[in-house]
């Protein structure tokens, strides 16, 4: 197997349990994430979705295991990961542009002070922001207008790898929907690679190219990666009838409501955990049931 | 609205001010008769006669508004008028006695507003005469506090702030610290100056030297605690964009915690100011606090309390400053 752009080996990560022991919250946890990809991982609350993020941006430490990306591991923060944290993390002492500068002035330390403003106005831009909001404190700002700069702060500093902890978790549907299509334009234009976690799975099936499946925590394990066989560019209201959609999303919901209970807890007696590879693809069938309907329409019926 | 409210408040602040002094002017004003004579009892009478005081010396000086204390102590000179008269008068003795200007004895009338108002006037009218070493306008006595303080002050703020960042960046310093902070921060100012006197002994580098300690610990406090509770989502927005500690520490920790450091700065100057009147009050010499003291020797109740008016106002005019200060750093989360 070639080594991937991010790879993450037999990651295993331990907190004290508050009754002098130890809780073990995922083991030798192994998987890749390649150049370009948009991963979205789903699991229940707490089965350690942030705690991998967290790793993954440098901001804590694993009990043991490496992450390495572009083959170099990966130890404290760095501006080649961008975070969007879930509570969006602006200042709320700069304005929206300039939090957006703040970050683009370490990104490019030799840039003149035009320049990060240009660089930062196009990116606000990109997001959907404009005009005077741009010079408004993050109080002044709606939840979703904070999460476009947010978004835009990260995707300024043109950072290798993307990771958002739950960027939508708190906004309506309405609005989640814009800036889900603005997130995909903007990485459709990029090619960064992003790493997103989330609770919502058609947000997950909408926006991944691949969906890891947590199971429960404690002893979680990341057991599936699901490829999301849906052609690009997709678009919210006809992507449900795409022959797949509704084979994965059942999929995804039968692992989250069932399966992941089932698996969980299981030590992993020191081996690699490696994800499952899930591939599922109706258009193939689809066609042959399109061939056989032509011939004997009936057969369909009793197939289904 | 907000104007008509402003308005009505101003209005109402005016009325009651109003009123006070109405009061006060009724209960206070006596006709300008000249000193109020004294009436003494039949066992001070005595004591005083017992002291070979002639009751003639008795009956003019009380008529003259010489209080009993200060009989005392003419008496116990053991002079006869006529030699005391020769001398130049009691006043000249160092015996604190009323002169045309003085209110009526303690213990007897207090100074109406109209006396102080007059006196007032002078004040603001001529605040930087200098006449003599205890005579001198108010405007350069509280300038001499005003310096003391800003002396203490920064210098307290130049320890406390940068010492205060250190002790809130580290979490071990301040729980070791914490400790020392917790019992040297109650104790009052005047409690340091015997030990400031005795240590360094110079009476002006003393009072500088309790202004900086009574000023340090709120500074201190208030910019550890500040720092220590920076959000740990915004330290990690700065650990993410791969911020030197020193930029950290200057672009994301010192305006999260700007808030909570002008607030301590703020108790701080109040704590100053009420500190040096009492430090001068001990020390003498310069200041507005000696001036209180000094007016209150002479029995100058009207400039006392003139002299109480300035350390109000200036008390006043500092918060304010830091007020608007606390305004520019405040922020929304
Ligand atoms: N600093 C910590 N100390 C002790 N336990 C921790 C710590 N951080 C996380 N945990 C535990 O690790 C587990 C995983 O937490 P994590 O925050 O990664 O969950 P999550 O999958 O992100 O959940 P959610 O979807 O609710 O955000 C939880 O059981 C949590 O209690
Ligand atoms: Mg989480």
């Amino acid at each position: 197997m070639a080594r991937s752009f991010l790879s993450i080996e037999r990651l295993t990560q331990q907190f004290p349990d508050g009754a002098g022991g130890t809780m073990t919250v995922f083991e030798n946890a192994t998987f890749g994430v390649e150049k370009g990809e948009f991963v979205c991982i789903l699991g229940h609350s707490g089965c350690g979705k942030s705690t991998i993020m967290n790793i993954l941006a440098g901001l804590a430490e694993p009990t043991s295991g490496v992450v390495k990306m572009d083959g170099e591991h990966v130890s404290g923060p760095s501006l080649d990961r961008g975070v969007v944290f879930q509570n969006y993390s602006l200042l709320p002492w700069l304005t929206a542009l300039k939090n957006v500068t703040f970050a683009v002035a370490a990104r490019f330390p030799k840039w003149t002070k035009q320049q990060v403003i240009e660089h930062s106005t196009a990116f606000l831009e990109k997001v959907g922001l404009t005009g005077d909001a741009i010079h408004r404190k993050p109080s002044q700002l709606s939840g979703g207008m904070r999460q476009r700069v947010s978004i835009a702060r990260a995707f300024a500093n043109e950072p290798k790898l993307l990771l958002l902890d739950e960027p939508f978790g708190a906004l309506d549907a309405l609005t989640r929907g814009t800036i889900q299509d603005e997130l995909i334009n903007v990485w459709s234009q990029t090619e960064q690679t992003v790493f997103m976690i989330t609770h919502d799975i058609d947000e997950a099936i909408l926006l991944a190219d691949r969906i890891l499946l947590m199971t429960n925590g404690p002893l979680a394990r990341v057991a599936e990666s699901v490829e999301i066989t849906i052609p690009r560019p997709r678009n919210r209201t006809e992507i449900v009838e795409h022959p797949n959609y509704y084979a994965i999303r059942n999929h995804l919901v039968q692992f989250l409501g069932q399966r992941s209970k089932e698996l969980s807890g299981m030590s992993s007696d020191d081996i690699d955990q490696r994800p499952q590879s899930v591939h599922i693809d109706k258009t193939a069938d689809l066609d042959i049931q399109a061939d056989a309907m032509h011939e004997n329409p009936r057969l369909r019926a009793i197939s289904e | 609205m907000l104007r008509s409210f402003d308005v009505r408040s101003a209005l109402l602040s005016l009325a009651i001010l109003a009123s006070i002094l109405a009061v006060w002017q009724i209960t206070t004003h006596v006709p300008d008769t000249g000193p109020v004579s004294v009436v003494l009892s039949q066992d001070q009478m005595g004591r005083l006669l017992d002291k070979n005081m002639s009751s003639e010396d008795i009956e003019f000086y009380t008529s003259q508004g010489v209080a009993f204390l200060q009989l005392e102590q003419i008496a116990s000179l053991n002079l006869s008028r006529e030699i005391i008269d020769a001398a130049g008068g009691i006043r000249a003795l160092g015996i604190s006695v009323p002169d045309e200007n003085s209110a009526p004895a303690p213990g007897s009338l207090f100074p109406s507003p109209a006396k102080i108002g007059i006196e007032l006037w002078a004040t603001v009218t001529d605040p930087f005469y200098v006449a003599g070493t205890n005579d001198m306008g108010y405007g350069i006595q509280i300038g001499y506090s005003l310096l003391r303080v800003v002396i203490g002050y920064t210098l307290a703020a130049l320890v406390a702030i940068p010492l205060g960042f250190l002790i809130g960046m580290s979490p071990l310093a301040y729980k070791a610290l914490d400790p020392f902070i917790q019992v040297l921060k109650p104790i009052s100012p005047l409690a340091w100056m015997p030990i400031a006197l005795f240590t360094i002994g110079d009476s002006e580098l003393s009072s500088l030297f309790v202004i900086f300690v009574c000023s340090l610990w709120p500074m201190l406090t208030n910019t550890a605690f500040g720092v220590a509770s920076v959000r740990s989502d915004w330290v990690n927005v700065a650990r993410t964009h791969e911020l030197s500690t020193w930029r950290t520490a200057l672009t994301v920790i010192l305006p999260a915690a700007a808030p909570t450091i002008v607030t301590g700065m703020r108790i701080s100057i109040g704590i100053a100011w009420l500190v040096i009147v009492a430090a001068e009050m001990l020390v003498g010499g310069t200041g507005i606090g000696y001036v209180v003291w000094n007016e209150w020797n002479g029995l100058r109740l009207d400039r006392m309390i003139v002299a109480i008016l300035f350390i109000g106002v200036m008390g006043m005019l500092l918060d304010t400053a830091f007020a608007r200060l606390q305004r520019a750093v405040a922020y929304v989360e």
